[in-house]
């Protein structure tokens, strides 16, 4: 694993609502066009550590880096300092704070999609990818309005069409968003992101809600997008069936620590996976 | 049956290009705008005053008024999503900067008489005028004092912005309402009495009836040309890449946040802009009265605004429009006659002062109840539209004519 380059690199983040340790101690590494999957049961913490990495939520502890730049930095301040309940409590209270909005992470070059999907509902399929180029373009609110940017517009929106058609979606250009069927809002959502040119692409849950069919579509998919756009994939799954289709390697947490990581053969095989997954028997 | 009739809908709905309804709609849209001039033109120079028109150019020059001032609150609350209630606040801002920067420096003695004749010496029109001629003056200079307006407007607004955008909904509307309370005190506190005259008239400033070419005036056509310049460039905005993210906030702020639009920035960019075009609004709403006071820009001149906003339907330009002429109509206009006491000759007991508002508010009512999302909902007035549904309709009709036709030829071979 070492010898190919880490896009992201998470370490040692914890996550504390309250007094609830929700994410501890996480270390996760994702190399370079990889798929890297994050797997655990239910409420396990596992779309709280991708909120950490999107700037949803501040970290309680802990460092994020992305090609080598730290993007998320965080220790215990104020009241945590005496509440705190995680590890390494000491290891970056020198480090300055780096505490990003979520667009700044996406202007970096993460885009993420959501386990609830989240489509611009007033807006077609068409405005919904056309609004994630909003973030490169380089013109002002005033050239805009006056129409001096038409170059710059034609160029988002001829890049648009031209994504839809990859994507196969361009028969629905004019539809509102949510008038998709669920799958191909999945699908969207995933098209939206790639709109963003990011080189990380964070997918939370992709295959909820799909059927064995569509999740077998979802899985040639996602490694498609990953050779043709030169990607970096790392998503949360519950479809073991996927996971262990299409992961290089996987990372399986459990209340919020990490209870195991490997190549899908091994996670399989690991006996506090499968506790995790169906329960220890008490008598025994 | 019903499938032909499906299919005849389907057909006429589909089959139109939407490029072509939009070229359509800007080629209607622009020539009702020409014959709308034209019309106002001879209004206002042509036609005899008579107790008809007396009503009807008021309402008109108020209506066009408050058409901009709905569709900036429009905007913001409407289009991005921040329920607001600054808007009195931001258009007596910009109703005050208009009348202070406009008033003949002779005129100054006696509207500041309490002030010794005030602090600002100097007025935009009179400057100019003194240069290019004094008619030239009140046109140029009620317009730079407009813009003046606009901009004061948008200045408070990022000042008031930076901590109030911070918070959401509910939140937002108090404190935008507390902020509109406090510049309606401030103004009238009389320790600022050599700007804003306290809570005395601002009076004997440029007003609509100084807009005049030679002896041609335009007093009604000014509001409107104002209105129709501000109304196109928020409709532009609301088209372009921005308005489109002003949209995506709306909508859904997590996914605009994840895809990389900067949340605090449009959010003020929108607010800005918003109080700039009240702030326009409000210089337009002191030209139109001619005579301003600080306790006049209470609540229920927000609460009027959103009123309209919600009537014509929030998210729809036209809509506000619409709904703005509609109530000012029936706010001063057609309901008059209730607080008369009579109908033509005949006396009506109920009919007396204030009657007015009752049979308003049930209008009301019934707007809100009957149409839940306003007369338009979030959907824009389109001419090409109207003709088709108009075509759809008799496509349908015909289609059932002869889908009636064929079942009762049918019936009859059966027979």
């Amino acid at each position: 694993m070492s010898d190919t380059k880490n896009v992201l690199h998470v370490e040692n983040v914890t996550m504390q609502f309250g007094g609830v340790v929700a994410v501890n101690n996480l270390n996760i590494d994702v190399p370079e066009n990889q798929i890297v999957a994050l797997i655990g049961p239910n409420g396990a913490g596992k779309t709280t550590a991708f909120n950490c990495i999107t700037g949803v939520y501040q970290p309680t502890n802990g460092v994020v880096e992305f090609m080598g730049e730290p993007i998320v930095s965080a220790h215990p301040t104020g009241k945590m300092k005496a509440q705190y309940k995680g590890e390494n409590a000491e290891l970056y209270l020198k480090n300055r704070l780096i505490n990003p909005t979520p667009d700044e992470i996406t202007q970096r070059g993460i885009a993420r999609t959501f386990q609830n999907i989240r489509l611009w509902k007033s807006m077609t399929v068409f405005e919904n990818v056309l609004l994630a180029k909003h973030m490169r373009a380089k013109q002002n609110v005033f050239s805009a309005t006056f129409r001096g940017n038409a170059k710059e517009e034609k160029r988002m929106r001829d890049e648009t069409m031209a994504l839809l058609e990859e994507q196969g979606l361009d028969k629905y250009k004019d539809d509102l968003a949510t008038s998709l069927p669920y799958g191909l809002q999945r699908r969207l959502e995933i098209a939206r992101a790639l709109a963003t040119d990011p080189k990380l692409l964070l997918l939370d849950e992709p295959a909820a809600g799909m059927n064995p069919q569509e999740t077998q579509e979802l899985a040639a998919f996602i490694k498609q997008i990953r050779d043709k756009y030169n990607l970096t994939v790392f998503l949360i799954e519950h479809h073991m069936d996927l996971v262990m289709r299409i992961s290089d390697y996987i990372y399986v947490i459990d209340f919020g620590s990490k209870i195991a990581e490997g190549v899908p053969k091994d996670v399989q095989a690991n006996q506090r996976v499968i506790d995790a997954y169906l329960g220890v028997a008490e008598d025994e | 049956m019903g499938k032909k009739i499906n299919n005849a809908l389907n057909a006429s709905v589909r089959s139109p290009l939407q490029k072509d309804d939009k070229r359509t709609d800007r080629f209607v849209g622009v020539v009702l705008l020409a014959a709308l001039y034209v019309v106002l033109f001879l209004l206002d120079n042509f036609l005899p005053q008579n107790s008809f028109t007396l009503m009807m150019i008021p309402v008109l020059k108020k209506g066009a008024i408050y058409s901009l001032l709905c569709v900036s609150m429009n905007l913001l609350n409407g289009f991005t999503g921040l329920f607001s209630l600054g808007q009195a606040g931001f258009m007596l801002l910009g109703a005050y900067t208009y009348a202070i920067f406009t008033i003949p420096v002779d005129q100054h003695a006696t509207v500041y008489q309490y002030f010794d004749g005030g602090a600002i010496q100097f007025s935009i029109p009179e400057a100019i005028g003194s240069a290019i001629g004094h008619n030239a003056g009140s046109w140029i200079g009620a317009i730079i004092a407009i813009i003046l307006a606009g901009i004061v407007a948008a200045v408070f607004a990022a000042l008031i912005g930076i901590p109030v955008l911070r918070l959401k909904s509910d939140y937002l509307a108090i404190a935008t309402l507390g902020f509109a309370e406090i510049i309606r005190a401030v103004f009238q506190w009389s320790g600022l009495g050599v700007i804003t005259n306290g809570s005395n008239l601002l009076r004997k400033y440029t007003n609509l009836a100084s807009m005049k070419i030679g002896s041609l005036s335009f007093a009604t056509m000014f509001p409107f040309l104002i209105a129709t310049v501000c109304i196109g460039i928020i409709v532009l905005l609301i088209n372009s890449s921005y308005g489109r993210a002003f949209k995506a906030i709306r909508d859904d702020e997590i996914a605009a946040e994840a895809m990389g639009i900067n949340l605090f920035k449009h959010k003020m960019m929108s607010f800005v802009i918003s109080s700039f075009f009240a702030g326009v609004g409000g210089a337009l709403l002191a030209m139109y009265q001619t005579t301003i006071q600080a306790a006049a820009f209470k609540t229920a001149m927000t609460y009027e605004i959103l009123l309209m906003v919600v009537i014509g339907g929030i998210g729809s330009i036209s809509g506000s429009c619409i709904a703005a002429f509609l109530y000012t109509a029936c706010n001063e206009w057609w309901l008059r006659f209730l607080d008369s006491g009579h109908i033509g000759s005949m006396s009506v007991p109920f009919f007396r002062d204030g009657f007015r508002k009752v049979v308003f508010s049930v209008i009301i009512m019934v707007i809100v109840l009957f149409f839940s999302r306003g007369i338009m909902g979030d959907k824009e007035l389109s001419f090409a539209g109207l003709v088709r549904k108009f075509k759809c309709r008799k496509a349908a009709k015909a289609a059932s004519v002869e889908a009636a036709d064929t079942d009762a030829n049918n019936t009859k071979e059966a027979e």
